[in-house]
């Protein structure tokens, strides 16, 4: 069997769920707590993943990054970037395909804090950067983990944005929902029943480990 | 010294209200906000402590400048020094109560940690996530918080409001005992009479963001001064009639006290009011108790 699908996914995955953790938690924050006019342009942009069809992301993707074309151009050149048919090019689709997985969970939690908690660790002199760190983010740990998760497991499980952008190149771009797609196209239904089986067993794992914490059942089976 | 002039429009529960103070609030002092809820008590506290931005006015404190909007100066709230105690307490879920009081003081004002813990008596507790505790011990926990950084001003919002008689009162020496020793300027919000009576040098009554009367709190809430050498407050458990004259049980403190009135005095009394109950026509006697 074929393991380089799978371990591409996962390395995709991970990548895509750090990056996005880094990202989203200024953005949760500022979302969280601002008022500014722009804020409900910002909240839509970050949701129409959620509702765009992967493939309409995917395809401007692939004409804004297409060496053919001026941006693209100059990424190559300034930068040394190529995004189509790219690792990278997969996780930069994979961060903004997935944001709203990482940045809902993250902005909830953190509106749903009392706004004393904040205020208490101002009074004492505390910055915002400290706030944030020592007494908010300690306090949504379960949203934390959800957004992780949700973002992990939903870059796992992408697949138009990926066939676009990434095609189908062995050990770069052809991850395992690619390669189900791949098997069957060529009746291959043994490989693809593995990688299937592989990906739900997994998910399914994932997911329950964080119904499991975020539930309270973890602790309870310690105690 | 606190002086504080301000405006601010507020959108409170019965429309929009427009708040304007003019305060002057002297070093040490213990001062009590009163007031119907909506009457702006919290927002001052609030625009005092830098949470709440007026609209206009000025604000400084022993000389030196908080907020001007003419200057366009507005000192953030870490800056200010105050204690805060707020209504919900706002202790930190994820620490225990010594973390708590650790994370406040910081590296500087570790030594104080201890001491304090000490002086409001949990030191049984320390070890406790604050959501074992009850609210008079939460409330115990939120007053040394407040007291970590040795401020010189303590903003108490609504401090008492949920909790029984019995603790209560402890709470209420507690305040006093810090207000003293920590040489406060002590501001807090209370409709409790008794309270405001037993721990205030003067109150302030807002009504619809005005001042509606500010003075001792014998002046506020008696129609005539009283110059009794024995002065408790109470609530008013029952009223008996008993031949021409009334007995009116007082709840004092936790004691039950029967007080003989003449139908003048109980005119327009009710079960549950507050009242005063002085003497000053006899000799008080000492006996000792053991």
């Amino acid at each position: 069997m074929n393991w380089d699908p799978l371990i591409l996914t996962f390395q995709l995955a991970s990548v895509t769920t750090l990056l996005l953790l880094l990202i989203s938690l200024p953005l949760s924050y500022w979302l969280a707590y601002s008022r500014s006019r722009v804020k409900p342009v910002v909240e839509t942009l970050v949701s129409m993943p959620l509702v765009l069809p992967p493939t309409v992301l995917g395809f401007y993707f692939l004409l804004a990054f297409s060496p053919g074309n001026a941006f693209g151009q100059w990424l190559d050149h300034w930068l040394g970037l190529r995004l189509v048919f790219s690792f990278p090019g997969l996780v930069l689709a994979s961060i903004l395909y997935s944001l709203p997985f990482m940045v809902h969970p993250i902005q909830a939690g953190l509106s749903g804090l009392p706004a004393s908690l904040k205020e208490a660790s101002y009074v004492m002199g505390k910055s915002r950067i400290s706030t944030l760190w020592n007494v908010l983010l300690p306090n949504i740990r379960p949203s934390l983990l959800t957004g992780i998760v949700l973002a992990f497991a939903h870059t796992v499980g992408e697949f138009g944005v990926v066939l676009m952008i990434g095609g189908s190149i062995p050990g770069q771009t052809r991850v395992a929902s690619i390669a189900i797609y791949d098997e069957v196209e060529s009746l291959n239904y043994a490989s693809a029943n593995f990688y299937s089986a592989v990906l739900f067993v997994i998910t399914f794992a994932i997911l329950l480990l964080v119904y499991l914490i975020n539930g309270g059942y973890v602790k309870r089976f310690w105690r | 010294m606190i002086s504080c002039a301000i405006e601010k429009r507020l959108s409170a529960p019965g429309g929009e209200m427009h708040l304007a103070l003019d305060l002057q609030i002297r070093k040490g002092e213990l001062v009590t906000l009163y007031g119907e809820s909506g009457a702006g008590k919290t927002s001052t506290l609030r625009m005092l402590a830098g949470l709440m931005t007026p609209d206009s006015g000025r604000i400084s404190v022993d000389g030196q400048l908080w907020y001007d909007s003419q200057q366009r100066k507005n000192l953030k709230p870490q800056l200010r020094n105050i204690g805060f105690v707020f209504q919900d307490y706002a202790l930190f879920p994820h620490m225990t109560v010594r973390e708590n009081l650790e994370f406040s003081a910081g590296k500087a004002n570790a030594g104080v940690v201890s001491e304090l813990i000490e002086m409001v008596a949990l030191g049984d507790l320390q070890h406790r996530k604050p959501s074992t505790l009850s609210g008079g011990q939460k409330q115990r926990v939120a007053l040394a918080r407040a007291l970590v950084q040795r401020p010189k001003i303590l903003l108490l919002d609504e401090p008492l409001s949920a909790l029984d008689f019995k603790i209560r009162t402890k709470l209420q020496d507690d305040i006093l005992q810090v207000h003293r020793e920590f040489g406060l300027t002590t501001l807090l919000i209370s409709h409790n009479l008794g309270e405001i009576h037993k721990l205030s040098d003067r109150v302030i009554e807002l009504e619809q963001g005005r001042v509606l009367r500010d003075g001792p709190p014998e002046d506020l809430f008696l129609s005539s001064r009283i110059s009794g050498k024995f002065k408790f407050t109470g609530e008013v458990l029952k009223i008996e009639k008993a031949e021409v004259l009334f007995i009116v049980t007082v709840l004092i403190q936790n004691q039950v006290v029967k007080v003989v009135a003449q139908a003048s005095d109980i005119k327009g009394l009710r079960i549950g009011d507050t009242v005063l109950v002085g003497s000053k026509a006899f000799n008080p006697v000492i006996y000792k108790l053991n």
